[in-house]
């Protein structure tokens, strides 16, 4: 079913020539056991010496631009693909999952696949800058000799340079979608500066997902005025079932008549707020996409690609299922796999998010069959890129009225904060504990989205973090009652989401995180029947079904939902504690084969 | 989140009006059931037996919305005056009562096809019952998933 | 009460001899499925449309008896292959023993 291809260079080398950062600063800046850690898996791969090669300034050297650029290119099409920015203009740190729990057919299978396991799969050295892209491993260690990635600017300016290399007339940029919200600036101008700053890197076509919670009528707007396609195959009005976009676009590319299909994310109406945009549906539609395909290679194209925002899962379903598809750009799971992944003729391509990588797909493109492919996952290390002036000059013209805002500082963590993960993850805990305290809650409910930036040990906690992590156009933090029946049968019905072995009834994100409840999971076991032991954590005592509970919570799909924001109410509860110390996540308990 | 998770009296009224959700986890109404299905269709053809086939069954795996569900139902056929689908029965194992709809066609309809929209009050199967011109039972199954939603991205 | 039931219909206007076309109706109609009850505890009476007719020149072509659990402001959609130039007539039938019309010319060349 599937079958690693072909990759790109991989940066899983040291730079033997690394001189050691000084100890005192080395000693500061990273914790002795990630220290240890870090030092003894370098060591076993590298030999004597490794770990001095993991100082800051070796990376950077390490990390030239002219290594990330470069690339054997081969054939006729280049496909240049981003998705998921979430609106990060700015370089960042992303902790990738530690769990990514596969069930069903996809169990082990990538990207179901972390940390050492990863590693191991694609033969990436720990510690290396690949493992530190990739990886949680050492996470916090490595992200201090590595630095920052992603950014706009960056992007562009590795965009500009693959454009330059092939020429135009061979390349084309493919937006994923989730790139129009989440950011505080975005959120502000009702992403007006991600509009600008995407037109200037010039896609050629995009799809969406969270671009829809932007409301039907503001979409309608942005899209008219789009040099570039919006499509969406899977897309309908709710009467006469009429297409809302366009659902595929032929382009001329080195010589290759190439079809683009959009696939929007099909369970955007159930995700999020459908009350945003009450005269669409979606869904994943497979024999109408079957039809687009056929449609496609009837006009001539020779290459047909989708640009999914199906999720990984369900687009390898798919793969398996609709024919004639020869590649299929993923997104929405936030996956980055440095290699493409085979479903018989199809080449499956996962770029991650948040602007840490920009993936390119050469191919050769011959006789309406693809002959040969060369790939790469290139990660934006911000550190070793240099910035494009242009970009960088557009960013900061719409931050500058937020700067003031968006920098300051709320509190200090001392250990490493990230979302990302089936589970709660330490910067959720800082979210629903400030939920139980400042809306005076027993029980606090999170959603699982897969964005949000991380944040190191010992850095300040801006404003700006925590918009990362929660701008978006309906986060009103309301307050309820629900019984502990409701608890339990919202647990499951998110589990089931997620868990559900056949990826065509996945939806949403990852888990919904909870604060003030602990609970086991099975996720192997049947709909219905994952979650037990809910117990709550203040008494230990466990959750009556017919007790009432007071409940917090935030992105609620009902309409008119009231409460202050997210922000408000995280913000308050920061400046109060001064200090944040991650405890650790054992309030949910996995279990099962 | 959770659309169960309402901060006003109002909504959660309101969302407890339109039924769907409330459903899928309020203590259960008197539902519909497999059997009740395989009743009306035994009294619909008695004991005969429908053969796999024919009919393509397009739902969604998941519900947008409880309240309106799209259902595409087509049978393979030649839709001739001698070889034609004469009848579409559509029911629902999960809802309060287990009827859809039924669908006549005939040789001027070209072609065996037809969309509606449907409610549906929790996640269930929708069975299909499709009558030939020569009296051939065929039937198809899927199941819809209805789902609270939110906590999505 | 609500407004008195209003029909939508997309038809072609013309099509080739023997070709099959698709026609889609919609109906603005609560379709009150007898299954709810009001504030006061009592269950609010059944009221839908419980059939939909397609005929040709008279002939009726496609027909769809429709349950309580057809969704308000139903939509039916069906086919017919075009034979010979003539008018469609669309009806609803409501439980309360009204019907709702609606005709389309088809023109076949």
């Amino acid at each position: 079913m599937h079958a690693p291809a072909t990759a790109g260079p991989l940066l899983s080398h040291h730079n033997k020539d690394a001189r050691p950062i000084p100890s005192r600063e080395r000693e500061s800046m990273i914790s002795r056991r990630d220290f240890l850690q870090a030092g003894a898996a370098a060591s076993a791969l590298l030999g004597a010496g490794g770990y001095g090669s993991l100082g800051r300034l070796a990376a950077q050297q390490k990390l030239s631009e002219a290594e990330l650029l470069s690339f054997a290119s081969t054939g006729n099409v280049t496909l240049i693909h981003v998705t998921d920015l979430h609106s990060q203009f700015m370089p960042l740190y992303f902790r990738e999952p530690s769990i990514n729990l596969g069930v069903g057919e996809v169990k082990g299978l990538v990207p179901h696949v972390t940390g050492n396991a990863f590693l191991d799969h694609y033969k990436i050295a720990a510690g290396s800058p690949l493992a530190y892209a990739l990886t949680s491993e050492d996470f916090a260690a490595l992200a201090r000799n590595y630095g920052r990635m992603g950014g706009f600017d960056r992007i562009a300016r590795v965009i500009k340079a693959i454009r330059a290399e092939r020429g135009e007339n061979r390349c084309l940029l493919l937006d994923g979608g989730d790139t129009w919200t989440n950011s505080w600036t975005s959120l502000q101008t009702k992403a007006q500066d991600v509009v600008e700053a995407m037109n200037l890197l010039r896609p050629d076509a995009m799809t969406g997902h969270w671009e829809f919670t932007l409301g039907a009528e503001r979409v309608k707007e942005i899209t008219e005025k789009l040099a570039f396609p919006f499509l969406a195959q899977n897309m309908r009005d709710t009467e006469f079932e009429d297409k809302v976009f366009e659902p595929m676009k032929m382009f001329e590319k080195g010589g290759v008549k190439v079809a683009v299909i959009g696939q929007a994310y099909p369970y955007t109406a159930i995700a999020n707020p459908r009350w945003m945009f009450p005269t669409w549906a979606f869904g994943l539609r497979e024999e109408e996409m079957q039809k687009q395909v056929n449609d496609a290679r009837a006009a001539g194209a020779g290459l047909v690609v989708l640009l999914s925002h199906n999720g990984f899962d369900i687009d390898r379903k798919m793969a398996s299922r609709v024919s004639g598809i020869d590649v299929i750009l993923t997104a929405h799971t936030h996956d980055a796999l440095p290699e493409v992944v085979q479903v018989g003729k199809t080449l499956l391509v996962a770029t991650g998010s948040h602007g840490k990588f920009v993936s390119r797909l050469d191919l050769d493109v011959r006789e309406g069959a693809v002959k040969g492919f060369k790939y790469r996952l290139i990660p934006i290390f911000s550190d070793a890129i240099t910035p494009d002036a242009e970009m960088a000059a557009l960013v900061k013209k719409h931050r500058a009225p937020y700067e003031a805002e968006l920098g300051k500082v709320l509190a200090k963590t001392d250990g490493l904060l990230y979302r990302r993960g089936n589970f709660q993850g330490s910067l959720d805990d800082v979210f629903t504990d400030a939920m139980l305290e400042v809306r005076d809650a027993e029980i606090a409910l999170s959603p699982g989205v897969r964005w949000g930036a991380s944040l190191l040990p010992g850095q300040n906690i801006t404003f700006e973090d925590i918009t990362n992590a929660s701008a978006m156009t309906y986060a009103n933090c309301y307050r309820t009652t629900m019984k502990g029946e409701q608890l339990k049968a919202i647990l499951e019905d998110i589990g089931d989401n997620i868990f559900n072995p056949d990826p065509y009834y996945q939806g949403g994100g990852d888990m919904v995180r909870v604060g003030g409840m602990g609970f086991t999971i099975d996720p192997g076991a049947a709909s219905g029947s994952r979650v037990s032991s809910l117990t709550h954590l203040k008494t230990g005592k466990p959750i009556e079904a017919a007790r009432e509970y007071r409940v917090a919570g935030w992105a609620s799909i009902n309409q008119n939902t009231e409460g202050p924001p997210i922000w408000d109410v995280v913000s308050q509860y920061l400046t109060a504690k001064k200090t944040i110390s991650p405890r650790p996540l054992d309030a949910v308990k996995v279990v099962g084969p | 989140m959770a659309r169960k998770a309402a901060t006003t009296r109002r909504e959660t009224l309101k969302a407890t009006a339109i039924g769907a959700f409330a459903l899928a986890i309020a203590p259960r109404l008197a539902l519909a059931d497999a059997a009740s299905v395989d009743a009306e269709i035994k009294k619909l053809y008695g004991d005969k037996k429908p053969a796999e086939g024919k009919i393509k069954l397009d739902v969604p795996q998941i519900a947008e919305n409880g309240l309106v569900v799209p259902i595409n139902v087509e049978v393979e056929s030649a839709m001739s005056a001698a070889d034609h689908v004469k009848t579409v029965h559509v029911f629902a194992d999960g809802n309060p009562l287990p009827g859809i709809a039924s669908f006549t066609f005939t040789p001027e309809s070209g072609k065996a096809a037809a969309s509606t929209r449907m409610r549906l009050a929790q996640t269930q199967n929708i069975i299909c019952l499709a009558e030939m011109s020569d009296g051939k039972l065929y039937s198809a199954k899927a199941q819809v998933k209805v789902t609270i939603g939110g906590c999505g991205g | 009460m609500s407004n008195k039931p209003t029909p939508r219909v997309r038809v072609p206007a013309t099509a080739k001899k023997d070709e099959v076309i698709e026609i889609k109706t919609l109906i603005s109609h609560e379709m009150e499925s007898g299954q709810r009850k009001s504030a006061d505890g009592q269950t609010i009476a059944r009221k839908i449309i419980n059939t939909f007719t397609a005929s040709f020149n008279g002939k009726t072509f496609f027909e769809a008896k429709w349950h309580p659990a057809i969704s308000a402001n139903p939509y039916q959609s069906f086919f017919y292959k075009a034979s010979e130039s003539g008018e469609f007539t669309f009806a609803w039938k409501d439980d309360d023993g009204s019907t709702y019309e609606s005709k389309a010319k088809l023109s076949v060349g």
